[in-house]
């Protein structure tokens, strides 16, 4: 593909995930961290917020599962969830776990039950999204990278 | 200070148990310039700082940590190292973030955490130094410091009472550079004068306190007491305010745990002696509040009651010291002498007595072994607490340090003990051995339980039944008792608490440990470890191990299930979950 369409796309892709409330501004803290010593920095903490966070999805369906009860442990584990999405401002993710934890304020199972299904769709789509993002990153090149996705 | 360099390199210490914000925490600040640290435990992190305290001057860290409470962790390095402190959290509730300030937080950020706000986080270092220095020069800001001392004048006599009024909060804040430096650190820093607040200083500033009357204390009342040339008015207030902070929390945590703890340890024991014992430990926290005049009363109706109850039963003999907070006891940089706080007396008591893991820390400490049945098998074990994570109270935890490192001890003064209760119980088995070989055990196991803390033992008590004792080096003595029929050196005379040991009609060793001077073992420990020994909160300033030259040996072995808060210590009585705490310990 031609460069600079590549880096069309990418500048496109990368509006859409704002536009749509996958990501926020967060996002683009990590893009201006990225620099010559940690080129890929974002694509780096991306990979790891997934890795640790896909840990965290499961803690939290095996406590639905063995404590459904237990609202103050979900709502622990949720929280723990939110603050880790926010670390590459994960928008929509964070935004569920707000309602998972407004459910376990009122101690509704089903409501969390939902909820939950909601956020690892979420996280799933997300993971999806930003992995055709790094996708077509790569094909543009690093030190583009840096300086055309800057909004 | 050279405003020019200043910030950079600034030594910080990220604290967060979420992976990716340590990433991007590290990342934005060593784009600040600063020299960055992460860590992923919060119990790791106490474990850096207390290795080398001057080489960090501030440290981040979150609030929500699975290892460690936030606010107890800054606690600690309040405490412990007075390094600035900065919360974080993704969660800005109001409460939650006035709750950092009351802990001591300098401040708190918001996550996402931005650039701008780190690059401004070593204005908290210099805020601190730079009160520091006013403090110590004094004469370009003489009348800072005399705003200081009349800001203080008015927080006297009642705002500091009130720690959680706001106003005494910012107070607190602004006025908590009193550190006057008698000892410069490693000298990487430019450090102005600091008080360390060593045990022996701490202690003399506890005596005062109880002297005066915990209700009427005030700063002044103590400094002049305390009578210590050098020392501001400013360095008591504040650190009267910590202790004050430090107490408040520990009788919080106690009261609710009086209801949950109920008399676990001793209920399948079928002692009632020891159920009463123990209610009356309970009870200890509302004493508390009361004040600490309270004190030797209360260890005169114990002694009653233990009098009272002592059968020839394998009773703990605890003795308890009802003003939990008087003492401070930590490791003096300078030497394995340890001198601790005020009156902890503590009884060991070799006896039969199953750890009882599921009792919730409550004021007494109790060490718990297997009952000395006459038999001594060649190795026996420690007993550790489960930790449980969820109850580590801040200053008390330490169950999850992996290996203490002990021949760097903790900050100096900074560390309160818990309830002053000690009550050891440990069996050892064995057959009419030579008590000189378990004193030694016994000693380094109680030394082992406060990491990093020393404890002084004024006088050690050993009853056995059978065997005579001999003392060791330094203060612990040990009376032979024959027949057990009386105990000798039961004694110990302390500021405020008198104790006396009751005579066991078992074969049971008795060790009443009062406190000052620090005894010291001997450094060839038998090889004989205690069997079952398990925890609680254990006032360490009642144990005073002077000469003791190995501290590593005990504290690396009993280290780990130490805390001497007011403990929020859960019991196993898997004894194999941890087999010998250290091989050192037994050299």
């Amino acid at each position: 593909m031609e460069y600079s369409n590549l880096r069309r796309q990418t500048i496109f892709m990368k509006k859409n995930l704002f536009d749509q409330g996958f990501l926020d501004e967060q996002f683009n803290q990590l893009e201006e961290l990225q620099d010559e010593s940690s080129p890929n920095f974002v694509e780096e903490v991306v990979d790891l917020f997934f890795k640790d966070s896909s840990r965290l999805l499961t803690n939290i369906e095996q406590a639905i599962d063995k404590y459904p009860q237990d609202f103050y442990r979900l709502d622990s584990l949720v929280h723990q969830f939110k603050g880790s999405g926010s670390s590459i401002g994960a928008l929509r993710v964070k935004n569920e776990c707000s309602v998972f934890k407004a459910h376990c304020n009122d101690r509704s199972l089903e409501g969390c039950r939902r909820s939950f299904q909601k956020i690892k769709r979420e996280h799933a789509t997300l993971k999806q999204k930003l992995e055709s993002y790094f996708q077509l990153l790569r094909q543009v090149g690093p030190r583009e990278h840096a300086v055309s996705s800057r909004k | 200070m050279d405003a020019a360099a200043f910030p950079y390199g600034l030594r910080v210490l990220v604290v967060d148990d979420d992976p990716t914000w340590l990433k991007i925490l590290e990342k934005m600040l060593r784009k600040c310039s600063y020299e960055v640290t992460t860590c992923g435990l919060a119990r790791v992190a106490l474990d850096i700082l207390r290795e080398r305290k001057s080489r960090f001057d501030i440290v981040i860290s979150d609030v929500n940590m699975p290892d460690m409470d936030g606010f107890k962790l800054l606690e600690h390095i309040g405490l412990e190292m007075d390094l600035p402190v900065i919360m974080m959290s993704i969660d800005g509730e109001t409460s939650r973030v006035m709750k950092g300030v009351h802990h001591g937080a300098c401040d708190y950020l918001l996550k996402p955490v931005r650039m701008k706000e780190l690059r401004n986080i070593w204005q908290h270092v210099y805020r601190k130094k730079m009160h520091e220095v006013k403090e110590i020069e004094g004469h370009d800001s003489f009348d800072d410091l005399q705003i200081l001392r009349n800001d203080f004048e008015g927080l006297d006599e009642k705002s500091l009472f009130m720690i959680s009024d706001p106003e005494t909060m910012r107070k607190r804040k602004d006025v908590d550079r009193d550190h006057v430096d008698q000892e410069s650190s490693d000298g990487t820093t430019v450090k102005k004068a600091r008080v360390i607040w060593s045990v022996d200083l701490h202690q003399k500033f506890v005596n005062a306190v109880n002297q005066i009357g915990f209700d009427k204390v005030g700063p002044k009342k103590i400094l002049d007491l305390m009578n210590i040339p050098g020392l501001t008015r400013e360095n008591v207030a504040s650190h009267l305010q910590k202790y004050r902070l430090y107490l408040s929390r520990l009788q919080k945590q106690n009261e609710e745990r009086i209801l949950g703890t109920a008399m676990q340890d001793f209920s399948h024991k079928g002692t009632s002696e020891n159920l009463n014992l123990r209610s009356s430990f309970q009870e200890q926290p509302s004493n508390i509040a009361n004040g600490y005049s309270h004190a030797s009363q209360n260890i005169q109706t114990q002694s009653n009651m233990l009098d009272s109850q002592l059968e020839d039963t394998k009773s703990t003999v605890p003795l308890s010291v009802p003003d939990k907070k008087r003492s401070l006891v930590s490791d003096v940089a300078d030497s394995q002498n340890v001198t601790s706080a005020s009156a902890l007396g503590g009884v060991l008591s070799f006896k039969g007595m199953p750890v009882n893991h599921d009792r919730k820390p409550s004021e007494t400490m109790i060490l718990e072994c297997h009952a000395w049945s006459g038999v001594m098998p060649s190795k026996q074990f420690m007993q550790y607490p489960k930790h449980n994570h969820e109850r580590c109270d801040l200053l008390g935890d330490y169950s999850c340090l992996p290996k203490p490192d002990l021949e760097h001890p903790v900050a100096p003064g900074n560390l309160y003990t818990p309830p002053p209760l000690i009550s050891m119980s440990c069996s050892m088995e064995g057959d009419g051995r030579d008590f000189s070989d378990v004193k030694p055990a016994l000693v380094d196991c109680i030394k082992s339980l406060s990491p990093a803390l020393t404890c002084t033992v004024e006088s050690v008590s050993v009853q056995l039944s059978d065997s005579v004792v001999t003392s060791i080096d330094g203060d612990l003595k040990f009376s032979s008792v024959d027949g057990l029929s009386s105990i000798k050196d039961c004694c110990f005379d302390q500021t405020n608490s008198q104790g006396t040991l009751r005579p066991s009609q078992e074969p049971s060793i008795i060790g009443f440990i009062g406190s000052t001077e620090l005894a010291s073992l001997p450094e060839d420990l038998p090889g004989y470890p205690l069997q079952g020994v398990s925890f609680e909160n254990i006032p360490l300033s009642a144990f005073d191990f002077s000469h003791y030259n190995d501290t590593t040996m005990i504290q690396s072995g009993l280290q780990n299930n130490w805390w001497y808060d007011d403990g929020d210590l859960e019991f196993s009585s898997e004894m194999t979950d941890y087999p010998l705490i250290d091989g050192r310990l037994f050299a």
